[in-house]
């Protein structure tokens, strides 16, 4: 099963060589991994995304917590939460009914051309994987010059009061 | 405040944290801190004669005392020939703090001479390992280096100090405290875990205790005893537990594995109750893991929760500090003591199996012949030393032969590297412990080829004089390959056979040492008792049987209740139970 593994470390060097090491040297694989800062400048925040049974989970998420710079290891996957990544994908523009079709399907996804040249758009997509995918293929017929995309990134939702709950509060963007 | 240097700071930080001795080699980057340490009063330094030597040195220092070890060393191949014993030393948790010199921080990444990435290299090899960049930051590395060393799980640290942040120089005060918020090792026990191991322990009709080295780097054996008598429990011992429970002890069953005893393996077979205690389920300890204890219920203490659930099912996990929970666990079971009389008793038929599996298939091997049985000499080396001496062994035969004929009563006398299984490791290792108990009998039992790859340091135990006891067992070959070639590849002896070996005399004597030699069983006892007598280091070359094999054997893969044995003769069978010194009953009165 795909877990998402959040982890919090010292921003120190070397500490994505020490978390990247573990994995490598113990076989357990890295779909995914994105690094960034936290509120509290001493301390980075990592998102992994791996594969594994129980077993596989349990020893990932100690020898985590066993390397000293780990502050903190949370298994996402056993809340409720948030994933996000974000894309930029330059295609070929030409035609102007290309053109067209680009900004159509940018429209429906909500997405945003950040840049353009006679002949491409770059444009910016941020959802989960399916909404990213879905663009993808919907933009490939018109000539995907380059897609660059930042790995995911995630975040447990916030758990409610019984009141809030009851007032039906939440709302899902 | 005067400004010191950071080699100044580096000795005084040192000195703070009680070191009393470092192992070494000199280079470029570390001339700084060598003559901070020149004139030094308070610190030994010990020049081996290469930095594996050190490394291995400063190992057999930790785990004779239980203080960590100090190497130091140059950059480059200084460091980078470290890495054997720091991989060695992590591999069996000994906390050891070796010192790297670094070329200049401007430098660093240039491709300098003799320049390499050892923080990088040893990533993966060491318990943590520091870069210290500024000589501000100095003092309060070593205190946390100290600090990760020796707590939680311990094992080695590195310090890679650049040749300018040795040079530099800043106001010194060493730090009182240290804490490190990402770093809190778990050291006692929880109390509802352990309460449910009470209760699984007075329920069992067939507990075992399989002990590792955990007992011995938390000094548990005294907690380790009074959990095995009080509950009338046997008692097996990895490689790395030998000496935390006593050898001699009637509820002791041997060492348990690929290597152990009949009766350590079958009792572990047929339990209902598994006591892990600072173990981790080794491959060489439970064989095919799905057929170790394939009846029991498995308690697991340990400090680290990595090694619990790691390779076998446990029902019961307590983490924490081996010597607390025991304690812990100790009173636990003290507070219903008729419960205990009821259970003992009804354990009485499998004390009297136990009994009946070691009288079975002791540990016994052929006798007579002109040779010189290997395990002859072993066993002459426990009798006549009494047990009182400290053994280092290398890796092969020699070092099986050890761990099954020398009854280690006492914990910290056994040095052997078990993880790694470093040949190479014991002769250097016994230099450290030797340095760290000059008044102890510091016994080497080295294997041929194992001997070979560390007698450099020979010069290091003469010229410190250290009487260091090496008793070569020399049988020509490469002799646990040579076994598994003959079991397994028909006999075809490929890369195994040690031609060209030196002789072991004169090269003692070239280094200034005692050289010695047996070749037929009468002469073993005579040579040991001289190498005892005299006060010098001793090179003993015995030998031995070329082809004689180490069994019991589980082979590779195989599960620990099919035992392959050697041949024995009843008779031999017989005196082998009977020697088993029983000093007293098993079962309660
Ligand atoms: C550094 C190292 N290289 C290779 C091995 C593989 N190996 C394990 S035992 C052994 C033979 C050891 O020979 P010797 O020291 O003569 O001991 P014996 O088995 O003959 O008693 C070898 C080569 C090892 N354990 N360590
Ligand atoms: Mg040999």
């Amino acid at each position: 099963m795909q877990h998402i593994i959040s982890i919090l470390v010292e921003n120190k060097f070397g500490v994505l060589s020490r978390v990247s090491g573990l994995f490598s040297g113990r076989g357990f694989n890295i779909e995914n991994i994105s690094v960034g800062t936290t509120l509290d400048p001493s301390v980075s925040q990592m998102t992994i995304i791996t594969q594994g049974d129980d077993r596989i989970i349990e020893q990932i998420i100690k020898q985590l917590n066993k390397l000293i710079d780990v502050i903190k290891v949370v298994d996402l996957s056993e809340k409720d939460y948030i994933v996000r990544e974000t894309a930029l994908i330059k295609i070929h523009t030409s035609r102007s009914e290309d053109r067209s079709e680009a900004l159509r399907i940018t429209e429906i996804f909500r997405a945003r051309v950040v840049d353009s040249t006679p002949t491409t758009y770059t444009i910016e997509i941020t959802g989960d994987e399916n909404k990213i995918e879905a663009i993808i293929n919907l933009l490939r017929p018109l000539g995907i010059k380059e897609i660059v995309r930042t790995g995911k990134i995630a975040i447990a939702r916030e758990e409610m009061k019984a009141a809030a709950i009851q007032e039906g509060k939440r709302i899902r963007a | 405040m005067m400004k010191i240097t950071g080699a100044e700071i580096l000795i005084e930080s040192l000195k703070k944290e009680g070191v009393d001795i470092i192992f070494g080699i000199p280079g470029g980057v570390v001339l700084q801190i060598f003559d901070a340490l020149y004139n030094e009063k308070e610190i030994r330094f010990i020049l081996t004669r290469h930095e594996q030597g050190a490394a291995h040195a400063a190992d057999g220092y930790a785990r004779a005392t239980g203080r960590p070890g100090v190497a130091l060393v140059t950059s480059g191949p200084g460091a980078t020939n470290t890495v054997t014993g720091i991989a060695n030393a992590h591999m069996d948790s000994i906390p050891l703090v070796v010192i790297t010199g670094q070329v200049a921080t401007r430098m660093i990444g240039n491709d300098a001479f003799q320049e390499a990435d050892i923080v990088g290299i040893t990533r993966p090899c060491t318990k943590y390992n520091f870069l210290v960049k500024d000589v501000n930051d100095l003092a309060m590395t070593i205190k946390e280096s100290f600090y990760i060393a020796r707590t939680g799980r311990p094992g080695p640290v590195l310090i890679d100090i650049p040749k300018d942040v040795s040079e530099a120089r800043t106001d010194f005060a060493y730090p009182e405290k240290v804490s490190l918020r990402s770093y809190n090792p778990t050291y006692y026990g929880n109390k509802w875990q352990i309460k449910q191991a009470a209760q699984a322990i007075a329920r069992a009709k067939r507990p075992v205790i399989y002990a590792g080295g955990g007992v011995i780097l938390s000094n548990a054996s005294g907690e380790l005893k009074e959990l095995a008598e009080f509950n009338h429990i046997p008692v097996t011992l990895t490689l790395m537990g030998l000496g935390g429970f006593p050898g001699t002890h009637p509820l002791f069953l041997g060492m348990l594995g690929m290597h152990g005893t009949y009766a350590a393996n079958m009792a572990i077979h047929h339990s209902d109750l598994v006591i892990a205690i600072g173990s981790r389920f080794d491959d060489r300890v439970t064989g095919k893991v799905t057929e170790f204890a394939p009846k029991a219920v498995f308690i697991h203490i340990d400090i680290d929760p990595t090694n619990i659930r790691k390779n076998i099912h446990v029902d019961i996990p307590i983490v924490g500090d081996v010597r607390n929970v025991l304690i812990e666990l100790n009173k636990e079971l003290k507070a219903s003591q008729e419960e205990r009389d009821q259970c003992i008793r009804e354990r009485g038929p499998w004390h009297e199996q136990v009994k009946e599996w070691e009288e079975e298939h002791p540990l016994a091997y052929k006798k007579g012949g002109k040779g010189i049985k290997p395990q002859y000499v072993i066993e002459k080396i426990y009798e006549l030393t009494g047990g009182n001496a400290i053994v280092a062994t290398d890796v092969g035969q020699h070092q099986m032969w050890v761990a099954q004929y020398f009854k280690f009563d006492k914990p910290r006398t056994i040095l052997s590297s078990g993880g790694l299984g470093t040949m190479g490791f014991g002769f250097p290792a016994a230099i450290g412990a030797q340095v760290a108990c000059p008044d102890k009998l510091v016994f080497n039992v080295a294997g041929d080829g194992s001997f070979q790859m560390n007698v450099q340091e020979l010069a290091t135990a003469v010229i410190n004089h250290l009487p260091v006891k090496v008793a070569v067992i020399n049988n020509g070959y490469l002799g646990m390959v040579r076994q598994w070639q003959e079991l397994f590849f028909n006999r075809r002896y490929s890369g195994s056979i040690l031609d060209g070996t030196p002789d072991y005399v004169k090269l003692a004597e070239a280094y200034g040492a005692v050289g010695m030699r047996a070749k037929s069983p009468s002469e073993v006892e005579g040579v040991i008792k001289e190498a005892i007598s005299v006060k010098r280091p001793v090179v003993m070359d015995f030998v031995v049987d070329p082809e004689e094999n180490v069994f019991p054997m589980v082979p590779a893969g195989g599960a620990n209740s099919e035992m392959v044995f050697g041949e024995v003769s009843k008779e031999e069978k017989g005196k082998a139970a009977g020697k088993k010194e029983r000093k007293g009953s098993v079962l309660p009165a």
